[in-house]
């Protein structure tokens, strides 16, 4: 009955595929996939506090505390991008992105 | 001991189901309300692992800032969703593969997994026992000294992002007539007036 790291592995093991699975199931909507991303670097979080909680060792929560800023960022600029976007052609799905297609 | 365990399952189980209503939702408001609840969930998993403050980050930060970010994005973008859903079930089989082989991976490193023996000796910042410095205080003890370089990295990062995010999304009209404080301001009595001397009986040229 004792909660031990293989627990939390396992729980951020099921985030991390979840996401992936997320961005093959919602092809088409940016939004869903950058969500999908969200949720693969909120698996990464625990992992590196469970690590950082049951070996002792405080430094897992600093790398957390860089992947949380990392993860803030990329949705701000991801957005911004999807906004500019949405502003040029009307539309964020994903097969619509070939502009660049020779 | 049991109650550790009965908080465990209940974050973990609100966690998980969460996400997976966020890839399932028909209606992506939906799924950013879900994307809340989950990493709230998240929250309570780092507040048993004794991580306060980054739980309170994780709120604060997730919750507060990006989840609304892109509550604001999807209310904001005139989209139908309804076709963006068409060929939902396209990806199905090999989104399923995919991530069953990933689980299966996984989850056979989570289960043989073993602390090799000279982890112990090798930890650079211990955690402080419980009641002796708090999380917060502990984290700030080692993130402003030995890893103030990765502090002051992550605020570049940011500095970066809020630029990147202004420049992207900030676009003028050209056909808008705009105030120019500037131009306002260097405006003295010598450009605003001429004084012309007109001759009676004759008018400018």
């Amino acid at each position: 009955m004792t909660i031990g790291l293989g627990h939390y592995l396992t729980v951020a093991a099921i985030l991390f595929t979840l996401g992936i699975f997320g961005i093959f199931l919602n092809r088409k909507n940016v939004i869903i996939i950058l969500m999908s991303i969200e949720l693969i670097l909120l698996a990464v979080n625990i992992n590196l506090v469970a690590f950082s909680a049951f070996l002792g060792d405080i430094v897992g929560q600093v790398y957390a505390l860089i992947v949380l800023t990392v993860a803030a960022a990329e949705a701000a600029i991801g957005l911004a991008i999807l906004v500019a976007y949405f502003r040029n052609r009307g539309s964020i799905a994903v097969e619509d992105v070939n502009l660049m297609k020779g | 001991m049991i109650l550790h365990a009965i908080f465990f399952y209940l974050f973990a189980g609100v966690c998980v189901a969460s996400a997976v209503m966020v890839i399932a939702a028909r209606n992506p408001v939906h799924s950013v309300l879900f994307l809340i609840l989950a990493f709230v969930n998240a929250a309570g998993l780092f507040v048993l692992m004794g991580a306060e403050f980054l739980a309170m980050i994780l709120i604060v930060v997730y919750v507060g800032a990006v989840a609304v970010l892109f509550l604001f994005v999807v209310m904001m973008l005139d989209v139908d969703f309804v076709e963006l859903r068409q060929g939902f079930l396209n990806y199905l089989p090999i989104g399923a593969v995919v991530g069953a082989a990933l689980l299966a991976e996984l989850l056979i490193v989570v289960g043989a997994w073993a602390i090799g023996p000279g982890v112990a000796k090798a930890i650079t910042a211990p955690i402080p026992a419980a009641g002796e410095v708090s999380n917060t205080q502990a984290l700030g003890l080692v993130l402003y000294t030995r890893y103030v370089y990765f502090f002051e990295a992550a605020g570049v990062i940011l500095l970066v992002a809020m630029i990147g995010a202004i420049v992207l999304t900030l676009h003028h009209k050209p056909d808008v007539k705009r105030q120019n404080i500037a131009a306002q301001l260097a405006r003295r009595r010598s450009t605003a007036i001429e004084v012309v001397k007109v001759k009676s009986g004759q008018g400018l040229p």
